[in-house]
This record gives C-alpha cells, sequence and structure tokens, in this order.
C-alpha cells in the first residue's frame, strides 16, 4: 500500500506561477508601451486607458439589444459563430465524404485532384462575389464563403488519410472477409480521424479569418459588419475592444475542435 | 477410382495432403523480364503438424506464406489447403505478424472479438453470447483476461503478440501462419513466447506453419524445419525431421547431444552451404 502526503497549498502555487506571470508581465509592459507611444493630445490611435473609457458600455455589457445591428459584442460574436458552424458542418460533411470517395478510388482521384490543388489555393473573398451573383442573398453568400474555405483541408487530408491507411490493417481486413460496411467502420474511419481531424482543425481557424472579412462586405449582425460599422462611424476604440473578442474566439474554436479530436481519436494516444 | 496424370487439380478424387506446394514459382514482371522469387517449391503439410521456414532475407520465406495466406497467386503450379485450391486470402488460415497488426483503436477484447464475429457471423443473442464466450476463453489462454479493455499501445510488444496469437486461435484457422511471430520481442519475453506457443499447439494440435531466423526456436518448436535456398529463384534446399516426442521441456531439449546435431546442421546449411555473399551483392 502506498500513502497519500497531502500536498502543500504552495505547491499547486508553484507550479501555476511560472506559467501565468512571463504573459502577465509582456502584457503589462506592452500596455504601458502603447500608453505612452499613444499618449499625444490628438493621437491616431487610441491609449488604453481611452480604450477603457470611451467603449466601457461595449467592455461590460456584451449582450445588450437595442435593436438592428446595435448589439453587444457577445451577440454579435455568436450570430458570426452561427454562420461559421452552418458553413462549417456543410464542409465538413461534404468534405470527408467526397475526401473519401476521392482517397478509395485512384482514377476519380486523378480526374478531380488538379481542380482541388488549384481551386483551394483562391482566397475565401474572391468567392464572394460569384456566390453573391448566384444566390443574390448576402446571408447565403457569407455561408458559402464559410464552406468554400472550410472544404478543401478537410477534403484534401481526408483523402491523404484514406490513402494512408497501413497495408496491414488491409490485410487483416482481407483474412477476415469484412464486408465494405464494416470495412469502412472498423478501419477506414479509424485509420484516417487524424489527418480528418488535421483537416478539421486548419479549417476551423480558416473559417473564422474568412467569416470576418466577409461580414465587412456582406453587412448584418455579425463581428464582421461591427468591425466595418465602427470603422465609418470612426469609433476606433470600439474596433479594438472587438479585434480582443475576434482573436479570443478564434483561439476557443482552435482549442474546441483539439480537444474534439483528442476525445475521439484517443487511441493514437 | 480414376486416376490423373499429376499435377492433379485440386477438385480431384485423388487425395491430396493437408496443405500441399506443388511445383510453385512466383515471379515478378520487370521491365528486365521476370524475376523470379520462388521456383519449383514442393511441400507438404500433414494436419496438425509444426513446420518451420527457415533461411536468409530474401529467399522467399514471406513470399511462401503470402501464398499460403492468398495474398498472392502462385505463377506457376498450385497451392491447396484440404483439397480446396487457395486463391484469396480467408479466416480458415489466419496470419500472425511480426508487428502484430493489432487495430490501435479496438481494445485487446475487440481485436478478438472482430476477427470471432468475423468468421462466425452470429445471428442472434444465443449465437453472440457464444462468441463473446470464445473471445474470453482466449483471453484466458494467454492469460490476458486482466487487459482485456486495453488498448494495443497500453500493451507491451509481448502482450499485442499474446493478443494476436489469441485472435488468431479464436478464429479457429484451419492453419495457423506465423511470419516470424517473435523477432521483435526481448530474449526473455521471446522465451516465454515460445514456451506459451508450445503448450498451445500441444493442446490444440492446430496445423502452423511458421518463418523463422532463429534456428533453436525452430528446433525447439517444430516437426520438421523447412531450409531454403537462397534467392532469387530459391526453392527448399533440405527438409530436417526434429525427432524430439511432445510435450518438449526447453531444459531437457538444451542438454540432449541430439539438439546439437540438429543445430549444427541448420547452421552449416545456412552459414556453409548458403550463406549469403555479401560482395556479390
Amino acid at each position: 500500500m502506498t500513502t497519500t502526503i497531502p500536498l502543500p497549498q504552495r505547491y499547486s502555487w508553484q507550479k501555476f506561477l511560472p506559467i501565468v506571470l512571463p504573459p502577465l508581465i509582456v502584457l503589462v509592459l506592452v500596455l504601458v508601451v502603447w500608453q505612452i507611444l499613444c499618449s499625444g493630445s490628438n493621437p491616431r490611435l487610441p491609449a488604453p486607458i481611452t480604450i477603457i473609457r470611451e467603449s466601457w458600455h461595449l467592455i461590460v455589457n456584451p449582450f445588450f439589444d437595442k435593436g438592428g445591428t446595435n448589439k453587444g459584442l457577445g451577440l454579435q460574436v455568436i450570430e458570426s459563430l452561427r454562420r461559421v458552424a452552418i458553413g462549417y458542418a456543410l464542409a465538413s460533411v461534404v468534405g470527408v465524404s467526397i475526401g473519401i470517395l476521392v482517397g478509395t478510388n485512384q482514377l476519380i482521384n486523378r480526374g478531380v485532384d488538379p481542380f482541388f490543388q488549384v481551386l483551394r489555393t483562391v482566397p475565401p473573398l474572391a468567392w464572394l462575389p460569384i456566390a453573391l451573383a448566384g444566390f443574390r442573398q448576402a446571408e447565403t453568400s457569407a455561408i458559402f464563403v464559410i464552406f468554400i474555405t472550410a472544404i478543401w483541408p478537410i477534403l484534401i487530408n481526408t483523402s491523404v488519410g484514406v490513402q494512408q491507411v497501413p497495408q496491414d490493417y488491409r490485410n487483416v481486413s482481407r483474412i477476415l472477409r469484412l464486408n465494405r460496411w464494416e470495412y469502412f467502420w472498423t478501419i477506414l474511419l479509424p485509420a484516417s480521424a487524424p489527418y480528418i481531424f488535421t483537416g478539421m482543425r486548419i479549417a476551423a481557424g480558416l473559417s473564422w479569418l474568412a467569416i470576418v472579412a466577409a461580414e465587412m462586405l456582406t453587412g448584418g449582425v455579425g463581428i464582421g459588419f461591427f468591425i466595418w460599422d465602427a470603422w465609418n462611424s470612426s469609433r476606433v476604440t470600439d474596433i479594438i475592444i472587438a479585434l480582443i473578442y475576434v482573436g479570443m474566439v478564434g483561439l476557443l474554436l482552435d482549442r474546441l475542435v483539439f480537444y474534439a479530436s483528442k476525445l475521439i481519436v484517443q487511441s493514437e494516444e | 477410382m480414376q486416376s490423373l496424370p499429376l499435377p492433379a487439380p485440386p477438385q480431384s478424387p485423388v487425395e491430396l495432403p493437408f496443405l500441399e506446394l506443388r511445383d510453385v514459382s512466383k515471379y515478378y514482371p520487370t521491365p528486365k523480364g521476370n524475376y523470379t522469387v520462388l521456383q519449383g517449391v514442393n511441400l507438404s503439410v500433414k494436419s496438425g503438424e509444426f513446420v518451420s521456414i527457415i533461411g536468409h532475407s530474401g529467399c522467399g520465406k514471406t513470399t511462401l506464406l503470402n501464398l499460403v495466406a492468398g495474398f498472392t497467386r502462385p505463377s506457376q503450379g498450385f497451392v491447396s489447403l484440404e483439397n480446396q485450391r487457395i486463391t484469396a486470402p480467408g479466416p480458415d488460415r489466419m496470419v500472425v505478424f511480426q508487428n502484430y497488426s493489432l487495430l490501435p483503436w479496438l481494445t485487446a477484447y475487440e481485436n478478438i472479438h472482430l476477427g470471432v464475429k468475423s468468421v462466425y457471423r452470429p445471428q442472434n443473442e444465443t449465437e453472440r453470447r457464444q462468441v463473446r464466450q470464445i473471445v474470453e476463453e482466449h483471453l484466458e489462454l494467454v492469460g490476458l483476461t486482466d487487459a482485456a479493455h486495453k488498448k494495443p499501445k497500453q500493451l507491451s510488444g509481448g502482450m499485442k503478440q499474446r493478443v494476436a496469437i489469441a485472435r488468431a486461435l479464436a478464429m479457429r484457422p484451419q492453419i495457423l501462419l506465423l511470419d516470424e511471430p517473435f523477432g521483435a520481442l526481448d530474449p526473455i519475453t521471446r522465451e516465454e513466447l515460445q514456451d506459451e506457443l508450445l503448450g498451445i499447439w500441444e493442446r490444440t494440435k492446430v496445423t502452423v506453419l511458421m518463418i523463422t531466423h532463429d534456428v533453436d526456436e525452430a528446433i525447439y518448436l517444430s516437426d520438421r524445419i523447412v531450409m531454403m535456398t537462397n534467392g532469387p529463384s530459391a526453392t527448399i534446399g533440405e527438409i530436417l525431421t526434429i525427432p524430439f516426442a511432445h510435450p518438449r521441456n526447453r531444459a531437457r531439449l538444451t542438454e540432449d547431444p541430439q539438439f546439437f546435431t540438429l543445430r549444427n546442421q541448420c547452421l552449416s546449411f545456412l552459414y556453409e552451404r548458403f550463406a549469403l555473399d555479401i560482395d556479390h551483392d
């Protein structure tokens, strides 16, 4: 039997401090330098203290709703995330399906791969005019931009993953005479899952980048248009608060997909 | 009975040995003509026999095993098991691979279960229960009941190979094909698993075809040792019969002067008559 020695309270702090302290010091330093640089009589960009003073209502109240596009940043972000969720979910379903098809069929792969390689390099916003022409609707077009941005990394990673299924596993399935359905669920999908999730993680980051840009052009409620609207109304302090939101949400999205993949692909650990 | 000229087609009324390789050649087409891996291999294995195949790297041992497993087909001649010509892989010829080939996303239990399920294809709850029972019995057979719900990553090399052996045996194959099964293990685990395999074989009398590099292992386990000449165009050079009775005991065996005679015969075949001429490569 082993006896457990209760750890002193100090112990957790000793572990915690070296992780938290360095970024905290950097943050304070940046804020101080920023404050000094932007402290003239009429600075081009607002200093931190000015931002807090002028955009206080945005900071303390993320969920106010005064109708139209005049909503708190929390609500703006939720609206943007809703568009991302729809476009990203569609891209995942379509991307994984086509990726598996392309990865398992050499002939189809040869036929479509050159086009995928070209299409994936098209910047997300370049799709917007085409989408607007086709859908004649800002909302659908914004979602389409997310879809077309997110689909390439998912599709290409899935097809690579499917092609990388080790020969050993294929041999096992041949001996066991697994039918197509069993092979798909017990071997193909689990073996390519790490690749699929890598694609999905890249896609999540790109989707968030694309939505902010797309919303600037399509308008309506959403963090992208909020930034554009604030610029047109010369509310520079609001833009900076919004940018902090965009960054935090982007990080959260990335972590979310990362932990989801860890949970599902635990066997690889 | 009608008599047919040899080689007889496998469906003939002429009774073939349990496992039969007759005039088997295997070559692969290359731009410079055919590359012959195996040339004119003839081998008959009786039911319940333990046969080892030994030879240098590149002598076509694995090709030979793949032919029996059904992964590849002979370019000439035929391979038959119980009068049936082998044309494709099947669960009646389960392979235990050197790298275990367990599915890493399934637990030890699930890996074995997948194999057993694919053989029996249970249709109702009674049959499903029987399948689960077979899985549990075989986990117990290799002493891994406690590790049933661990994933391969959590198991040592020896334990992984135990799971692979349990999976193979649980499928009740007509012949067990072992491809250097203990090659990746440390010497102590290797001996442990050899003892276990021998024990299992002595109880179940399953027919075994094993590839190995290890002369001692081959003598300890086998009824016969097939020694291959060097490739290309490798063939069976000599077949050595191991006369020791079962059950065998490692300690007693290694003190037997006959063991050394056999060992020397094997070694002289490998390192004198068919030594690898490195300068030639």
